[in-house]
């Protein structure tokens, strides 16, 4: 009987043994994993910009901007014509195409005349000016001073002839798709603009 | 008027999205903890604006927000806590 009563104890003190075990090769990886993804809560955001006309700059800088002020990691990525956005001379003078803009008060015929471009972008920035609207060179500034991570496309500065000077200071350059997707991969929010 | 008394006020009168929130973000940054912060917006959006980024954002809490008239225009207020 002493045997039948020694056996059931044993294989109990066993698989105690077995489950301290386990719980500790769980403990670590569980540890291991808090290590691999600790990043305080913080969200991260990349925007892929590549328009650069008057209107379309304004979204990725405003929400980029607006992100940095949650206290996010941003990355923009600027490519082909969202360059331009970074340029700092381009950047003061980007236009509002007339043409193709159903909310354009004008048929496209006329609004495909030479002068109609300028005039368009003539209106849009009055209207920014009253309404109190910052200029793209004030987003791209506090952009920049709260710690978004402007970034332009080496690949597309060399396409279209440009030259690393002629950007804003604190513009990150020689980077390019592996670059941008790396910080997409772990971004909670990824926006093509 | 509210019942909290500001330790700053922030002026923004005038200005719109996103600089409410833009620099409301870098006056809070000034401030110690418990001290509060009086933002006066004169854009609208600043109502649900200012709201959303203090619930999502850690270490601020809103208070209270109010919507005034100053010379015919409306004016939005809002008292923000450094936690």
């Amino acid at each position: 009987m002493s045997s039948d009563a020694d056996a059931p104890v044993d294989a109990g003190a066993a698989s105690v043994e077995d489950l301290r075990a386990q719980v500790q090769a769980l403990q670590e990886e569980v540890s291991d994993l808090r290590e691999a993804t600790d990043d305080d809560g913080q969200k991260s955001m990349t925007i892929i910009a590549t328009k650069g006309t008057l209107d379309m700059a304004y979204p990725p800088l405003i929400l980029a901007s607006t992100a940095a002020a949650f206290g996010w990691d941003v990355v923009v990525f600027h490519t082909f014509w969202g360059l331009d956005i970074l340029h700092e001379e381009k950047s003061k003078n980007l236009k509002l195409s007339a043409v193709g803009n159903p909310s354009m008060p004008m048929p496209n015929a006329v609004a495909a005349l030479p002068f109609m471009d300028n005039v368009a972008t003539s209106m849009m920035e009055k209207k920014i000016k009253e309404n109190g609207t910052a200029t793209v060179e004030e987003l791209i500034e506090t952009s920049l001073d709260m710690g978004v991570d402007l970034q332009a496309c080496q690949m597309t500065i060399e396409l279209m002839g440009y030259d690393e000077a002629e950007f804003y200071d604190g513009v990150t350059t020689g980077v390019g798709a592996a670059t941008a997707l790396q910080h997409m991969a772990d971004a909670d929010v990824q926006l093509m603009i | 008027m509210s019942t909290y008394e500001p330790t700053e006020t922030l002026d923004v009168k005038g200005l719109s999205c996103p600089m409410p929130v833009v620099k409301t973000r870098g006056a809070v940054d000034d401030l110690e903890s418990g001290e509060i912060l009086q933002v006066v917006a004169t854009d609208s959006g600043s109502m649900s604006d200012l709201k959303g980024w203090a619930d999502s954002t850690d270490g601020v809490s809103m208070l209270e927000q109010e919507e005034a008239e100053e010379d015919g225009d409306a004016v939005f207020r809002h008292f923000i806590q450094k936690e």
